[in-house]
Formats: structure tokens, C-alpha cells, sequence
């Protein structure tokens, strides 16, 4: 229940935002962080962005997940 | 450094850290993502023999007491809307669960975001949440309550339940504690524990990270918390999430599934016109409690026995047919034990 997952701010609307998750695209909700800009990535929870990440370990977390996801592929296969 | 070289000096430093530890020593994961990883990439396997890891009481969905989801069922009999995340809707009660509600009444609904809950409040005037998590998650319930949301919390703090399990019938020697947690809260609430603790992510290589480092404190006699998951996690923690988890909860204590009432353990809805537990409380006091059942979770919970050692595990409970919430849950040990062990 505690997963939260890095994405990219891409559009701020007051409190929501648009977070693009390496192509994919969801609404967060950005009130629970301190001054969110476009740009920012953000480690969001249950549709709520729960802290800013600082870009270098955004990019690496989000190619741990997507190497994760290869490995369970293979496994599946 | 690539991820898949520093696992591979982590591996070979715990080696080194628990030949100079030179006892059996047994090292709990919080949080059921946690364990997930542990049991995904077969972590348990590659350790020295001198060093257990158990799983602790770090599903939100597991820890809920039986009375708090036959309450919430019997609400949603009674035709009080209800909203809540997934897993939930699994959980057995003691005659049904929330997703047997919901086929009967669709009355019952599962989001994903709490902000859902807002605009289902449009249709349902009086939709109750029932806010389940910890740290984490508890903040999106407090954002509900600004929004005059109605909840029935069973929001749990883990400080309090570390504090529990310390007093316990099983020896720890350290232990990994929860990173989206302490996201939220930092890493100044662990510091009371004297014993040592490492805040880690969610990759292979950060759970090593943190084995390694809690195998470095062990042998230095270090009973310190160091932050594992510096990527993520500042020492103060989200303030802002802070401030509003104060605003709209207060603490209390709190029933947990398998380690029972813990004092402080739980955060109880300030305003009490928004409180379910207090709006309800004529239909809630009708509510019996639970009968005991075979069902072995709360020893799962506390790291007294494995999945395996449930008389329960894969005979009458399974995934798609769970008896009690750790089969229920992804982060529920029994549901991972299913899963990855066989």
C-alpha cells in the first residue's frame, strides 16, 4: 500500500498536476509538497505527490523500475 | 557504479560483516514492499546463514483489526456509502466482505486516489471513507477531512509498533524500516530505539544497501538509524504532510491484527462530526466482537512463525480465496509467501 511511484511534473492546474510517467500520463494531486514547478519530478502515492526528487535519482529510479518490469517479463515468458 | 555491481559488493560485504559478527542474527523488514522485493529476487537465499530476515507488521491492510472491518461491513449493510482502497474490499470479515457488499448493494466503492472520494460525494452525500494506511497514506485521508469528508480511520503509526515489537517474544537485531514512511515522517521518530535501523528504497540493491549497512552497525555495536534512502528521504521528512496529518488527526491508541492494542499507535479523526467511529456509534455498538478463528496471521505479523507454519496456508487459504487479510493484501506475507516460495 506504501508504493509510490517517480514521475515528471509536465503541467500544473492549482492543485493538480500532470505527471508524465515515462509516456504515460496521470492527474496527481500536488498540494502535499513544497512549491512544485513544471519540470520537477515527484514520488507520487494513491494519486498524491508525497516529495520532490532531484532529477538524477528520478531518471535512475525510473530505469530501475523499467528494468524490474523487463525481468518480470522474462520470467513470465 | 552500476546497480548491478554495487549489489554485488553489498553481497560481499554483508559476507565479511557476518563472519566478524560471529552469532545468528535476525533482521526485520517493516514494510511489506519490502518483503515483496526480498522474496522476488530470492534476497534471503544469498545471505550468509548467520543472518534471518523476518516480515513485519508492514501491511496497512493486514494490521487492520477484524472488529474495525466488520464494522465498516456493517455500516455498508446498514446502506451507508462507502469508499475505500482495493484490497480492502477483499478482507474477510466475520460474515462478509466489503466486496460482497458491493455486488449486493453498490453501495461499496474502490478508488485508487482519495480525491475520487470528492466527486463521489457529489452523487453520496454521506460517503464514509475508510481510511486505511500508514504515514504514508494518511495524509491523502487528512486532505479528505479539509474536503468535509466523513472517515472511519484506522490510520496506524509505525514508531509505536517498532516500540511493540521490541518488547516482543522475538529477539531483533535490526531493523529496515520503511521508506515512503519516512518519507513522510523523517527519521527523527526512530531515533528512541536503541538498536540499529536502516531506512531503505524499494530496489534490490538498496534492500542490500541496507543489509549491508545494519550488518556494519551490528558488528560496530551501533545502535544508531542511519538513512538508507537519502534518494528519497530527508531526515525532517515531508513538514508540509506533517502539519496536515496535525491538523485533522489526533493520536491514540489502536488495535492492530496480531499485536493487539499499541498506546499511540493510531491517528483518530479530529472534528467529530466528521468521525465516523462517533456519527455511527449506535450502529457500530451493535457490532460483535470477532470470534477467534485458525487463521495465524497475528503471529505471521509479529515474526513469530512463517506463512508456511499456518495450518491454513495454501489448504483452505489462497489468493483467490483468502481467510485472513496477510493473503489478502500484495504487501501481505502470505499473499508474497504464495507467490514467489511455492
Amino acid at each position: 500500500m506504501c508504493y509510490a511511484i517517480p514521475g515528471k511534473i509536465i503541467k500544473i492546474m492549482n492543485d493538480n498536476a500532470t505527471i508524465d510517467y515515462d509516456g504515460v500520463t496521470k492527474v496527481a494531486n500536488i498540494s502535499l509538497v513544497e512549491n512544485p514547478k513544471l519540470g520537477d519530478y515527484v514520488l507520487v502515492h494513491a494519486g498524491f505527490a508525497i516529495e520532490i526528487l532531484n532529477k538524477k535519482n528520478a531518471e535512475e529510479s525510473i530505469n530501475a523500475i523499467k528494468n524490474q518490469i523487463k525481468i518480470t517479463d522474462g520470467l513470465e515468458k | 557504479m552500476n546497480k548491478e555491481y554495487l549489489s554485488r559488493l553489498h553481497v560481499a560485504q554483508i559476507k565479511e560483516n557476518a563472519k566478524l559478527i560471529r552469532r545468528d542474527i535476525t533482521l526485520m523488514e517493516i514494510c511489506g514492499g519490502h518483503t515483496n522485493t526480498i522474496m522476488k529476487y530470492g534476497i534471503r537465499d544469498i545471505l550468509p546463514k548467520n543472518i534471518r530476515l523476518i516480515s513485519g507488521p508492514g501491511c496497512p491492510v493486514c494490521v487492520s483489526s477484524q472488529y474495525d472491518i466488520d464494522c465498516m461491513i456493517r455500516l455498508a449493510e446498514e446502506g451507508i456509502p462507502v469508499a475505500t482502497y482495493g484490497d480492502m474490499l477483499k478482507v474477510p470479515g466475520s460474515s462478509a466482505t466489503l466486496e460482497k457488499i458491493k455486488a449486493k448493494t453498490g453501495n461499496v466503492f474502490e478508488i485508487y486516489s482519495a480525491e475520487e472520494v470528492i466527486k463521489l460525494k457529489e452523487k453520496y452525500l454521506d460517503i464514509i471513507f475508510f481510511g486505511v494506511g500508514f504515514e504514508t497514506t494518511a495524509p491523502m485521508t487528512a486532505y479528505l477531512l479539509e474536503n468535509q469528508i466523513c472517515v472511519y480511520s484506522v490510520h496506524k503509526l509505525v514508531p509505536p509498533a517498532i516500540k511493540a515489537l521490541l518488547s516482543g517474544e522475538v529477539r531483533i537485531d535490526g531493523f529496515i524500516n520503511p521508506g515512503h514512511v519516512s518519507t513522510i515522517i523523517g527519521v527523527e521518530p526512530y531515533k528512541e530505539f536503541k538498536i540499529p535501523q536502516v531506512v531503505a528504497g524499494f530496489e534490490p540493491e538498496q534492500i542490500l544497501r541496507a543489509i549491508n549497512l545494519l550488518t556494519q552497525l551490528i558488528k560496530n555495536k551501533q545502535n544508531i538509524v542511519v538513512n538508507g534512502y537519502t534518494e528519497v528521504v530527508k531526515d525532517s521528512g515531508n513538514l508540509k504532510a506533517q502539519q496536515f496529518l496535525k491538523k485533522h488527526f489526533k493520536i491514540s491508541d489502536s488495535e492492530w491484527r496480531g499485536l493487539g492494542k499499541i498506546p499511540l499507535s493510531g491517528l483518530e479523526v479530529r472534528n467529530d462530526k466528521l468521525n465516523a467511529k462517533i456519527k455511527y456509534a449506535k450502529i457500530i455498538s451493535k457490532v460483535p466482537i470477532p470470534k477467534k478463528t485458525a487463521c495465524r496471521c497475528g503471529e505471521v505479523l509479529k515474526g513469530i512463525i512463517e506463512p508456511k507454519q499456518c495450518p491454513l496456508y495454501k489448504k483452505t487459504c489462497t489468493p483467490t480465496n483468502p481467510k485472513g487479510a496477510c493473503m489478502v493484501s500484495a504487501e501481505g506475507s502470505c499473499a508474497i509467501s504464495y507467490n514467489y516460495d511455492g
